[in-house]
C-alpha cells in the first residue's frame, strides 16, 4: 500500500517565532492520526500547512492524486489546490461559522459544495443535501433554516456534513467537538466515526482532548513548542508515553 | 504462533525525578497454535505488562515479539491495527466502547471490520450474548449503563466474536457466576479446539488448571529476582 500524504521536513516561521519544525509522516488510506498538544504547541500551524490554508517555509506535503501521481501540494498552483480542497479534501473548523455560510440555508450550504464539482440538477442536489442532513441527524424540516437558527451542535454537524457530501479521501479536523458539551460531543464522536468508518475516509485531527483521540485516531503525534516529540500507536502512546511532556499531558487529565 | 525472544521493559518517570523501573529482563516465551498458557506470578510480577506488550499497548526496551510473522516490537502502527484486526485478539478487564453504540454492533464489531456481512455478523453476536446470559431487551442498549458484571460479559462476547488466531485473555472468569465461568470457559476451549494459541492470565485456580496447557512465572523474568 502506498501513502496518501507523504509530509517531509515541514516548517513555518513567524518572523523568529517557530510556527513548526521539521514535521515528517505518512498517512496510509483509511488512517486517522490525532495531534495533540497544549495551545501554542504549533498543532494548528501544521495542520495549515498541510491543507494549504498557510505557506510553510520549508518542505514538501506530497498527496496521491486520483491518478495515481504523488504531486506537492505546496508548490501546486493555487486554482490546482482549490479544486483539492473543494472534492479530495475537506476542512472542519473548530467553529461551525468558519465553515459554514451563515445567511445561507442548511440545505443549500450542502448544496453549495456540489455545484463546485459540476452538479446542476437542482432536484437532484437537493435530495442528496436532505440525504446528508439525515445522516448528521438533521431533520429535513430544517432544510430550508440558516445556520443561524441552529445550536452549536446542529452548526458543527452541518459543517461536516457540507465537507463530507463530496467524498472526499482526506479529512482535516481542528477541534471538531471543542467547545460542545460533553452530551454532544458524544454524539459527534460516534457520527465521525461511523462516517470515516464507512467512506473509509483518511483524516488528521487536531485537539487538547485525549479522549476524542482514543475513541477517533489509529494513531497520535504529540506536539511541545513547535516540535514532534512522540509519536506512535494511539493508546501505546496514552498508556505507556516515553516523553516527559506526553507523560505530563496523560497523568494531567481528570478522571470523571 | 507467539514468539518471545530476550524481551526487557523499563519504566522512565521523567516528572518523578527520572526514576528509571527496570520490570522485565530476558523473557522467553514460546505459544503454538491450539495451546493455552497461563501466566503467573504475585501481583505487581509483570503478568498484565508482558500481556500488554505482546499487544503492542505497551513498548518495549529491547528484544523481539513475533505474532504471526510480525515483530510487534518494531512494526507500524498500521501493521499493529492490522494484525490486531485479523490475528491477535485481547480480552481486557474493561469494557471501552464510544458512548451511543448498542450492545449488538458492540460485540458484532470487530466481525465488521475484518469483512464479515453485517446479518452474519449480528446473527453471531446474538448467539454470543445469548450464551452469556445477556437479556435479549439490553442488546439495543449501549452497555454504558449495564452493571460491572453485563459490562464484563459483553467484553468477552466482543471479545470472542471473531475467531482470532491468537489470544490474550486477562482474567476471563473474575467476578462471574457458576454458569457464566462455565461459558466463558467453554469459549476458551473451542478457540483451543480450532487451533488458537492463547495467553491467560487466571487467578481463579480451578479454572487455569482446566483450560491451560502449562504456566509461566513471569517473576524469573523480573530484574535483581532471583528464579
Amino acid at each position: 500500500m502506498t501513502p496518501l500524504l507523504k509530509v517531509e521536513n515541514i516548517s513555518k516561521f513567524y518572523g523568529h517565532r517557530i510556527g513548526c519544525k521539521d514535521v515528517n509522516f505518512d498517512l496510509y488510506p483509511g488512517e486517522v492520526m490525532g495531534i495533540v498538544g497544549e495551545s501554542g504547541s504549533g498543532k494548528s500551524t501544521l495542520l495549515n500547512c498541510l491543507a494549504g490554508h498557510l505557506d510553510p517555509d520549508t518542505g514538501e506535503v506530497l498527496f496521491e492524486m486520483r491518478d495515481g501521481a504523488m504531486r506537492d501540494t505546496v508548490t501546486m498552483s493555487e486554482p490546482e489546490r482549490r479544486m483539492l480542497s473543494r472534492t479530495d479534501w475537506a476542512f472542519v473548523h473548530q467553529h461551525a461559522r468558519d465553515g459554514l455560510r451563515m445567511n445561507v440555508s442548511a440545505g443549500g450550504n450542502v448544496g453549495e459544495r456540489l455545484m463546485a464539482v459540476g452538479a446542476r440538477h437542482y432536484g437532484n442536489i437537493r435530495e442528496e443535501a436532505v440525504d446528508w442532513l439525515g445522516r448528521v441527524e438533521i431533520s429535513e424540516t430544517r432544510v430550508d433554516d440558516r445556520p443561524t437558527q441552529f445550536s452549536g451542535g446542529m452548526q458543527q454537524r452541518l459543517q461536516i456534513a457540507r465537507n463530507l457530501v463530496t467524498g472526499p479521501r482526506l479529512v482535516f479536523m481542528d477541534e471538531p467537538t471543542g467547545g460542545l458539551d460533553v452530551s454532544v460531543q458524544a454524539r459527534l464522536l460516534d457520527l465521525l466515526r461511523g462516517l470515516v468508518r464507512e467512506m473509509g475516509l483518511s483524516a488528521i485531527i487536531v485537539t487538547h482532548d485525549l479522549a476524542v483521540v482514543r475513541l477517533l485516531a489509529d494513531r497520535l503525534m504529540v506536539m511541545k513548542d513547535s516540535h514532534v516529540v512522540e509519536t506512535g500507536l494511539t493508546d501505546q502512546v496514552l498508556d505507556d508515553p516515553q516523553h516527559a511532556y506526553t507523560q505530563l499531558l496523560v497523568s494531567s487529565v481528570l478522571q470523571v | 504462533m507467539i514468539e518471545i525472544k530476550n524481551l526487557s521493559k523499563t519504566f522512565t518517570l521523567h516528572n518523578q525525578g527520572g526514576v528509571v523501573i527496570p520490570v522485565m529482563d530476558a523473557a522467553e516465551l514460546s505459544v503454538a497454535r491450539g495451546e493455552c498458557v497461563a501466566l503467573t506470578g504475585a501481583s505487581g510480577a509483570g503478568k498484565s505488562t508482558l500481556m500488554r506488550m505482546i499487544y503492542g499497548n505497551y513498548l518495549a526496551a529491547a528484544g523481539s515479539i513475533v505474532v504471526d510473522g510480525v515483530d510487534v516490537v518494531t512494526a507500524e502502527p498500521r501493521e499493529i491495527l492490522a494484525l490486531r484486526r485479523e490475528v491477535l485478539g485481547y480480552v481486557s478487564q474493561f469494557l471501552r466502547v464510544v458512548p451511543r453504540v448498542p450492545t449488538l454492533d458492540v460485540v458484532a464489531e470487530p466481525l465488521l471490520a475484518v469483512g464479515v456481512e453485517t446479518e452474519v455478523a449480528r446473527d453471531r453476536a446474538r448467539d454470543l450474548l445469548a450464551r452469556l446470559n445477556i437479556p435479549e431487551r439490553l442488546w439495543s442498549l449501549s452497555p454504558t449503563s449495564f452493571s460491572g458484571g453485563e459490562q464484563q460479559r459483553v467484553n468477552i462476547a466482543r471479545g470472542f466474536a471473531h475467531t482470532y488466531p491468537a489470544m490474550l485473555l486477562d482474567e476471563p472468569t473474575a467476578s462471574l457466576d457458576a454458569a457464566n465461568r462455565e461459558t466463558v470457559l467453554s469459549l476458551i476451549e473451542e478457540a483451543k479446539a480450532r487451533g488458537a494459541a492463547i495467553v491467560g492470565i487466571f487467578h481463579d485456580e480451578a479454572a487455569r488448571e482446566r483450560v491451560c496447557d502449562r504456566e509461566i512465572d513471569v517473576a524469573v523474568f523480573t530484574p535483581g529476582v532471583a528464579a
